[in-house]
């Protein structure tokens, strides 16, 4: 057995080559990186990206294969798309509500420029109700 | 397919298409583009394992699943999914961080109408300024966790792969 063969060519049971592609991107100590991308893409696709792509941006392309290959085997339905539509979906939230507050304080900031003492008069003649119902308006806007 | 045409990933493997061809009901010969850039990324035989580890009801899903991550990884071969993955954390971070400085603001605009309100009643042992930036302090100390309903997304798993 030969020891210094990368954890593609020791996975795949063949001599590694001192060229091997994979040898950079899958160490012999960490076996399951390549495990992982051969399950999902198999060893011959993942050499043809990798020999497609200039040798500085390798290493990237085979971090973010071990990724989706890790995020498929994880979630076999929806892999890493599962989470890009969490991630639209709150952005989506996010935007709402921001112009939900923003909305607000422009309403506040207009309402305390056009009668600021009736703005102060009116938290003073009801504080207590107006707090209230100022917060649980405040808690709908944060959902 | 009983005499009809093969699915577009027999025609393109060139081989007979089975009646139970597992790619048929998801490849049909009318989109000869989508089982091609499956087939490039992922391989058909890898395609077809997924699929067939997989309860009937699921494959489509899973199918379009594996469509959008080749179509990624063909428009971008060096980060595929995960670029978009760090590009949309990157946009959940700036307005987790927008919204936490809107509703500082909206409290601000209520410490002044309040310090407003105490002016008139002629308070003033009441010391509003101080209350105003220890509260201030307090809620942009808590935004993330009690008023900002967005879950921050999982990390990408980077460390757990390498240890």
């Amino acid at each position: 057995m030969n020891p210094g063969r990368c954890a593609a060519c020791r996975h795949l049971r063949r001599k590694c080559p001192p060229d091997c592609i994979f040898i950079p991107h899958f160490p012999p100590n960490v076996p399951q990186l390549f495990v992982s991308v051969h399950r999902i893409y198999g060893a011959s696709n993942v050499a043809k990206l990798l020999q497609q792509l200039p040798l500085h941006l390798r290493a990237d392309a085979a971090e973010s294969l071990c990724l989706e290959a890790q995020y498929r085997i994880e979630d076999p339905v929806y892999g890493c798309v599962g989470l890009i539509s969490l991630l639209q979906q709150q952005i989506l939230d996010a935007e709402k509500q921001l112009a939900k507050t923003r909305a607000e304080i422009a309403f506040l900031k207009s309402q305390a420029a056009q009668h600021p003492q009736a703005a102060a008069l009116r938290g003073n003649l009801s504080d207590n109700a107006a707090d209230l119902s100022f917060s649980d308006h405040h808690q709908s806007f944060c959902g | 397919m009983g005499g009809s045409s093969p699915c577009a990933s027999c025609k393109l493997l060139r081989r007979r298409c089975a009646k139970d061809c597992i790619f048929a009901p998801y490849f049909p010969s009318d989109d000869p583009h989508k089982f091609a850039i499956v087939h490039k990324v992922f391989g058909a035989s890898n395609v077809s394992k997924m699929l067939q580890e997989l309860p009937i009801q699921q494959r489509g899903d899973a199918v379009s699943s594996l469509v959008y991550e080749a179509n990624a990884r063909v428009r971008d071969p060096v980060y595929g999914c995960v670029g978009a993955i760090s590009y949309l954390q990157n946009q959940v971070s700036q307005l987790q961080m927008q919204l936490a400085v809107a509703q500082t603001e909206i409290l601000c605009i209520q410490m002044q109408q309040e310090s407003t309100q105490i002016h008139q009643d002629d308070k003033p042992f009441l010391l509003p300024t101080y209350n105003n930036l220890d509260t201030i302090s307090q809620y942009l100390n808590s935004a993330s966790s009690s008023n900002i309903v967005i879950q921050d997304p999982p990390p990408l798993k980077r460390e757990s792969l390498w240890t």
